[in-house]
């Protein structure tokens, strides 16, 4: 590959340690991140994709700790980092958005408190230069009449501002890279388109490259270049935006597309995933997705898969492109089929 | 702002009165003729009513009631019945005492139990956040004349560091101002800790962590403020239970104090004191706690005064 590559993540592994009982939330992820491009983490809530953005800025909450793997950010192991190193990463090179903008900024401070803190942190802004670069990011990010905004508490903005006032504050120290967990997922289905076009703009004026953490496939296609769909702690399919949409592999993959109503294909009812994700207190031992799989066989239960070529384009966790599984005929030849 | 301010300060207008009525009608209540405590118990009956008239005693009891507002409302309570000095000469140096010690130890509280709620808070759970609350509770649970004593024991009688009595030297106070912060120290610390707990596993807290902050600044300048809310309600409450309080530690200490005063006067029937004296604590009481609500406003600008 010719491009160059801002964060290569490889054998991640994140555990929360409850009663001296390791839950094993993030189990040897790996991904690639070229620079300017957009990656997906796609997956139900506690597949790890928050617990792995988490890990990145090393922003994990006791009892949860990095326990193996590599962050490699422009050549620089983060899980190595020093706590001055990350904190000097942190906000200036990589940012974060979340996912709840009604709790993410501090009700007792003004949005021009809290972003110049930033610029004062990273760059050395005083308080003048840093209300000004303060109302640009904010006329950046869309917000009218900033110059007023500025000067309000959180409490006077709506769920909609308040993300853009985050993606502001993000976006203050021209960050090489954005971590976007879930940013659309508490707002209204027009602010989200809002906001995730504001993201890519931003995105392609700015050169950043972005990690969106979601579950929702129409963000994905919205918004990214690849796309890691995690289950269990681990990644179980990996390939192009493209590529997902058209051909995917894994059945957990082919089971979020079928669960999404398309209104292009006249289709009854919509297919649901049956039964729910694994307690990562309980993991089964073969293929994670096991359980839940249609086309799971004995093998799928009993040995865990790798992830491993199928195509040119996917990287597959799945027993079904292997010799050795023996299920459905059908299914070995073509793989899972969209209904939808 | 300002308006809520005078606002308030004319609610305070039936409170007084409240105070007034409840001082007034106690001082009645009680069992005694004062006259005949003033007159000493061998006095001529002659001399008892000469008295009676002169207090009004004989009058009808709601021209008495008006007779005292009227008193209030122009601050002159007249004289003491015991010792013939205008009330003020009486009171104003004692009520100074009382009230530097409540501030002193208010302000010693604070400190101390903010910091120890801080460190308990950040490290749940660890030796230091189980001693500080183990600390706390003994604290909590210990009354102060007790602890008061024990302290004299000790930095006076056995180590001699400190003078075991009176007011007025940084040495004299440290060992009252304790004796009385304590308990506010382990209230407010055992408050802090929970209060930082709660805020520091808001969504906030981690956006500045995410921003590059040191653990410090989120922590003071983050989590601290959203923290304070009910910290300064119990601090409000608090000088209240301190004024009062202060009656016990000013007797360990031999402090002439307004606690003291009170105390000698009621048992004297010297109404005149002791209605100043219980009007001036439910002022000041009062207004310590409208500070209290206005700085709620500085605190967090959501909170509507209005």
């Amino acid at each position: 590959m010719s491009e160059e590559i801002i964060l290569d993540v490889k054998d991640l592994r994140t555990s929360f340690f409850v009663d001296d009982f390791e839950v094993k939330a993030v189990d040897g992820v790996s991904f690639k991140l070229p620079k300017g491009k957009t990656i997906g983490i796609v997956g139900e809530s506690g597949s790890g994709k928050s617990i792995t953005a988490l890990s990145i800025l090393r922003l994990l909450e006791k009892p949860g700790k990095i326990v193996g793997g590599e962050i490699n950010f422009k050549g620089n192991d983060l899980t190595k980092a020093s706590e001055q190193e990350i904190r000097s990463i942190r906000g200036n090179e990589i940012s974060m958005i979340f996912q709840e903008p009604m709790t993410s900024l501090n009700p007792v401070y003004t949005v021009g408190q809290q972003i110049r803190e930033t610029l004062k942190v990273h760059q050395g802004l005083g308080k003048e230069q840093g209300m000004e670069k303060g109302v640009e990011l904010l006329k950046l990010v869309g917000i009218p009449s900033p110059q007023e905004r500025i000067k309000q508490y959180p409490h006077e903005l709506s769920g909609g501002m308040r993300q853009r006032v985050m993606i502001a504050m993000a976006l203050a120290c021209n960050p090489e890279l954005l971590i976007a967990d879930e940013p659309t997922t508490a707002l209204d289905v027009t602010i989200q388109a809002q906001i995730l076009e504001l993201i890519n703009e931003l995105q392609e004026e700015l050169g950043m490259s972005v990690i969106m953490i979601t579950h929702d496939m129409g963000v994905v296609a919205e918004t990214c270049d690849y796309v890691a769909v995690m289950y269990g702690g681990k990644v179980v399919e990996y390939a192009d935006v493209k590529t997902i949409f058209k051909d995917p592999k894994h059945p957990y993959t082919v089971g979020l597309l079928n669960s999404i109503p398309r209104h292009d294909i006249d289709v009854d009812e919509l297919e649901p995933i049956r039964g729910s994700v694994p307690s990562p207190k309980n993991m089964p031992n073969g293929c994670r997705f096991a359980p839940r799989c249609p086309f799971a066989t004995d093998l799928c239960m009993e040995e865990l898969p790798d992830l491993g070529d199928v195509s040119d384009e996917n990287l597959v966790r799945c027993w079904i492109y292997s010799e050795r599984w023996d299920g459905d005929p059908e299914v070995k030849e073509h793989g899972p089929k969209r209904t939808t | 702002m300002f308006q809520f301010i005078v606002r308030r300060l004319f609610q305070l207008i039936p409170v007084l009165l409240g105070v007034t009525i409840l001082v007034f009608s106690l001082m009645h209540l009680s069992p005694g003729n004062p006259a005949h405590i003033i007159a000493g118990e061998s006095a001529p009956e002659s001399t008892v009513q000469q008295i009676e008239e002169r207090l009004g005693l004989n009058d009808p009891i709601p021209v008495q009631y008006a007779n005292f507002l009227k008193d209030v409302v122009t601050l002159d309570f007249g004289n003491s019945w015991r010792t013939s000095l205008p009330v003020s000469t009486e009171l104003w140096p004692k009520f100074w005492v009382t009230f530097e010690l409540a501030i002193y130890s208010t302000i010693f509280s604070i400190f101390l139990g903010l910091i120890a709620g801080i460190i308990s808070a950040v490290r749940q759970y660890s030796v230091a956040d189980v001693s500080i609350m183990l600390v706390a509770l003994f604290g909590l649970s210990m009354p102060n004349f007790w602890l008061g004593l024990m302290l004299m024991q000790w930095f006076s009688i056995n180590l001699g560091w400190l003078p075991p009595t009176g007011w007025g030297t940084p040495e004299q106070i440290i060992m009252p101002v304790f004796t009385l912060g304590t308990m506010g120290a382990a209230v407010i610390a055992r408050m802090t800790r929970s209060s930082m707990l709660d805020v520091i596993t808001q969504d906030y807290i981690r956006t500045a962590r995410a921003k590059g902050l040191k653990e410090k600044v989120v922590i003071y300048r983050h989590a601290l403020k959203n923290a304070l809310i009910p910290v300064v309600t119990v601090v409000g409450l608090q000088f209240g239970g301190l004024l009062a309080g202060a009656v016990l530690t000013e007797s360990v200490f031999a402090i002439n104090g307004m606690g003291k005063l009170v105390v000698d006067r009621i048992l004297a029937r010297d109404f005149p004191v002791v209605q100043a004296a219980v009007l001036v604590m439910a002022v000041v009481f009062v207004f310590v706690n409208l500070i209290v609500d206005v700085s709620y406003k500085f605190l967090n600008k959501r909170i509507d005064l209005d």
